[in-house]
């Protein structure tokens, strides 16, 4: 047995073992945590994992539980049937409300999810069809061919099986190519674009999965119940379920079920213990609640999983997350453009930030096998000149042309789909995430299965060969000893190697690469200098922008010299050396 | 509907509209300087009404409790800075200012009978016990988390709402009270009455927001806001290029950094373009653009007042309208 599964098996074992052991009270409460944790597990993955906040998931909660009680109270439709149209119903809804209210950023996503939180919630306790505020009863039992699942005990299986195959989906999910493409949402949307990964689209997939596990959730509930009104799918409940994520460990599949647990247990006893303290009755765990939450964000904002996880380290150490990759064969690549062929024009593009000219009329060209060095002071323009090149901040006017083709007018994504790939001067790798799942991101467009293959692993040759191709890179700059480090606990020069890496799993023809000998030391930088004269030689076109001129005199085939936005002089190496203008330039002037 | 129902139903969604506006107002400033969307907003005009009902009932404020736990809270935090400063000189002060004014104040309760005392007496003690609160609750909840992501703060201000909501219940329980109005008077105008309690309310927002107005565009103290926000606070001169402007006559001490931002892309020279992409958010909530916000929560809630008027629909949505009043731009 592998030991990444040790948690999945031991949590089996306790799920089978626990009725064996709880009262039907506890039994009962232990449905709820279940039923909870489901919810919790899409903010899981929607607010830990894709970084987009939601209050409103109680009311997909609703959405799934109302569908069925409707449908098989007032046409007898079968549940199981109820549960397709729930899930297509919320489909479609959170499809229309996630198109709407997606593309919103920062804390206005979060207040809109408030706003459809609680529009839903009214939208339950006013329709008529749906009882009102009294809600509808007389919801019949599941039933599996001739076995009625009335109990509480029985129950239970059905619930735990649900969430553990919901878990088992999130994780593999989360273990793949669809699944980077959504942890890089919250890294930063700019590099995901960069590689090619549909961000619009990943996110509205997580917005999806995370409705739709709520209204499993909503389901199960009816029929555990067998009787629904608009309460519990309130806005109140809404910040609850965030709150079981939070505590639980925002970021972790596991929080989802450990902060279920914990608020559900703390909530009950709460309940019982409050009411006698203060002499009257009434919802007093919510104050608790409200504190307890501002204090975990204050001192333990990532969770109790992340604690859990911290003992874990310190009691067995050195457990990092390694695995044999699956061999897999070399990715087919695209045809690299001929020696010498123009790869990239750059004719007259300008772009201003307000009054201030940042690149002004700047041309210059790269061909396929030379290295183009882009240099000049701190502030002339040359990261935002890349920025525009590769679409990260589109250039105001001018004339952009990648093999012959117009792109100043395409998006990151489409660039990148056409053979260009660059690193960034403040490097973008996400810190948390291993090297190799890092610059298996740069391979995102060379892969095609999505969200439901990966959660089904039936992605797995896909998966081999992506890795594989990653590893290859990571060997060929020289870092295959780092291959399973989080990315973050590398040197600064070290992770923009990482990120030159990624940039050559994506199989470009032109590299942009942002100052990639910062940080390096010397030996560090002859292997990056051989590594750039190997590229070139394969007629990869290279456009440069590096401050260290040693590195980029023994380097380039050309330069080019900018100053104040502008062109200042380009040539051979020698010749810009020898130009009184950039001499000025750079050293104040020759007396 | 004829014209008189139309009158009575626009006043009152007029005099709503006034106190949302204010409120309004009220979540822009606190957004700016601060960037929490401050959710448990409503807490704090439940808890002055609830206050006052109970002063004129003669019952004992449980939100007088409330501020003494809450400045105990606040000069425990805060003495352990000082103590750790070795600042001893200045913990008499905090120590009075926190928990000495909450415990005078239910002295006070205790030695005068409150419910014979004049209207506004009442009212104005009743602000006196609820609005430290709000700088009681910044201190406690949000400041340790100063330079947290909006969404972080957020979340915070999420869970402060519920412990308020949940604290109120406590202290006031949930029946509804009555106050009486400020005054009794009544007009008459095109046949439909109007009560001078409206008139006063209206006034009294428009007062507020003029006068808030002023404050923050035309003096060198709004300007600058001129908190002592801790040892925490970030530093507001980071840009050399502002010379000219009045925050630097207070080196040091306005932190208010990105109210700051926001000041200066009202400012000639885009200095500050570097930090667009934040300060972009927040002028777009910004007090310049407050007229047309204070006009749209206007219209959301005369437009909900015919609504209701009209088919006394049983449930109401004016949370849901409020919220998107003060969401939309």
């Amino acid at each position: 047995m592998k030991r990444r599964h040790l948690p999945i098996v031991l949590f089996v074992l306790v799920v089978l073992a626990a009725p064996y052991f709880l009262s039907d009270f506890r039994i009962a409460l232990t449905n709820y945590i279940g039923l909870y944790a489901l919810v919790a597990l899409g903010l899981v993955l929607l607010t830990g994992i894709g970084g987009l906040t939601s209050f409103g998931q109680a009311a997909f909660v609703g959405l799934g539980a109302y569908v069925t009680a409707y449908l098989s109270t007032v046409h007898g439709v079968s549940p199981w049937i109820n549960l397709l149209v729930g899930l297509g119903l919320t489909l479609l809804l959170a499809y229309v409300i996630g198109f709407v209210t997606l593309r919103m950023s920062g804390h206005f996503l979060p207040l809109a999810t408030i706003a459809w939180g609680i529009s839903l919630y009214y939208l339950f306790g006013n329709l008529d069809m749906l009882g009102g505020n009294t809600g509808i009863s007389g919801i019949p039992a599941l039933k599996i061919i001739s076995w009625e699942i009335r109990s509480e005990r029985e129950f239970y299986y059905l619930i735990w099986v649900v969430l553990l195959l919901a878990m088992l989906a999130v994780r593999n999910l989360l273990d793949s190519r669809a699944g980077r493409a959504i942890r890089a949402l919250k890294g930063g949307v700019v590099m995901a674009e960069s590689f090619g990964v549909n961000t619009p689209r990943a996110k509205m997939a997580v917005f999806l999965i995370a409705a739709l596990t709520a209204a499993i959730s909503g389901w199960l509930y009816a029929h555990l119940q067998r009787f629904v009104n608009p309460t519990p799918f309130s806005l109140t409940q809404g910040i609850e379920f965030l709150f079981m994520a939070v505590v639980g460990g925002i970021g972790h599949v596991w929080g989802a079920i450990a902060g279920a647990l914990v608020v559900t247990e703390l909530k009950q006893r709460l309940q019982d213990l409050l009411p006698g303290l203060l002499g009257q009755s009434g919802n007093f765990e919510i104050i608790f609640f409200g504190i307890a939450m501002v204090l975990i964000l204050q001192w333990a904002r990532h969770g109790l999983w992340s604690l859990i996880l911290r003992l874990a380290r310190r009691i067995a150490p050195n457990r990092s997350w390694r695995r044999p990759l699956a061999p897999s064969g070399p990715l087919p690549r695209r045809s690299l453009p001929a020696s010498g062929t123009v790869l990239l024009e750059v004719k007259e593009v300008s772009k201003y930030f307000g009054g201030l000219a940042a690149n002004q009329k700047m041309s210059l060209n790269v061909k396929a096998g030379e290295v183009m060095a882009l240099i000049g002071p701190n502030g002339a323009g040359k990261s935002t000149l890349f920025n525009c090149i590769s679409a990260v901040n589109p250039a105001d006017g001018g004339e952009i042309k990648f093999l012959d083709e117009r792109i100043d007018a395409l998006s990151a994504r489409e660039i990148a789909r056409r053979g260009m790939s660059r690193t960034f001067q403040h490097v973008r790798l996400l810190q948390q995430m291993t090297v190799l799942e890092n610059v298996a991101i740069g391979a995102h467009l060379r892969g095609r299965r999505g969200v439901l293959a990966a959660a089904m692993r039936l992605n797995r040759t896909e998966e081999a060969g992506l890795l594989a191709e990653a590893a290859r890179q990571i060997e060929r700059v020289g870092l295959t000893e780092h291959l399973f480090d989080p990315a973050g606990s590398l040197a600064l020069g070290k992770q923009r190697i990482v990120e030159i890496a990624r940039a050559l799993a994506s199989d470009p023809c032109l590299l942009l690469l942002d100052e990639p000998a910062a940080g390096l030391r010397h030996m560090e930088k002859q292997a990056l200098a051989e590594l750039l004269r190997k590229l070139r030689a394969e007629d990869i076109g290279i456009l440069l922008v590096e401050h260290d001129m040693d590195f980029v005199m023994g380097l380039a085939d050309r330069v080019v010299v900018m100053e104040f936005g502008e062109k200042l002089a380009e040539g051979l190496p020698q010749e810009i050396q020898e130009n009184p203008l950039v001499l000025e330039a750079y050293l104040g002037g020759v007396e | 509907m004829d014209f008189q129902v139309f009158l009575l139903l626009g006043q009152d969604g007029v005099t709503n509209g006034a106190i949302y506006a204010l409120l309004a107002l009220a979540l822009v400033l606190v957004f700016t300087v601060t960037r929490v969307i401050f959710i448990p907003q409503g807490e704090f005009i439940a808890f002055g009404a609830l206050t006052l009902a109970a002063l004129q009932a003669g019952k004992f404020p449980g939100t007088v409790w409330l501020l003494l736990a809450a400045g105990s809270a606040v000069a425990v935090l805060d003495g352990i800075v000082l103590l750790r400063e070795r600042r001893f000189s200045r913990l008499p002060p905090l120590i009075l200012a926190n928990v000495g004014f909450p415990l005078a104040c239910a002295a006070l309760l205790w030695l005068v009978p409150m419910s014979n005392l004049p209207l506004w007496a009442l009212a104005s003690f009743s602000m006196l016990l609820v609005v430290p609160l709000g700088p009681m609750v910044y201190r406690i909840a949000f400041q340790p988390l100063a330079s947290a992501s909006t969404l972080v703060l957020l979340i915070v201000a999420v869970a402060v709402h519920l412990a308020l909501i949940g604290l109120g219940l406590l202290m006031f329980g949930a029946e509804g009270w009555r106050t009486p109005a400020f005054t009794e008077t009544n007009f008459e105008i095109a046949g439909a009455p109007l009560q001078g309690q409206t008139l006063l309310v209206i006034l009294a927002s428009a007062v507020l927001i003029v006068a808030l107005y002023f404050f923050f565009e035309r003096t060198i103290y709004g300007k600058a806001p001129d908190g002592d926000f801790g040892p925490h606070g970030r530093q507001a001169v980071l840009y050399p290029g502002c010379r000219d402007w009045c925050f630097f006559r207070h080196p040091g001490r306005a932190h208010y950094d990105h109210l700051l931002r926001f000041r200066f892309l009202d400012g000639p020279q885009g200095i500050c373009r570097r930090h667009h992409w934040r300060s972009g958010l927040v002028s777009r909530c910004g007090i310049g653009r407050l007229a047309g916000r204070i006009a749209r929560v206007l219209f959301l809630l005369l437009g909900e007042r015919f609504q209701r008027g009209y088919c006394f629909h049983p449930h109401s949505s004016r949370p849901a309208l409020a919220f998107s009043g003060f969401a939309a731009h």
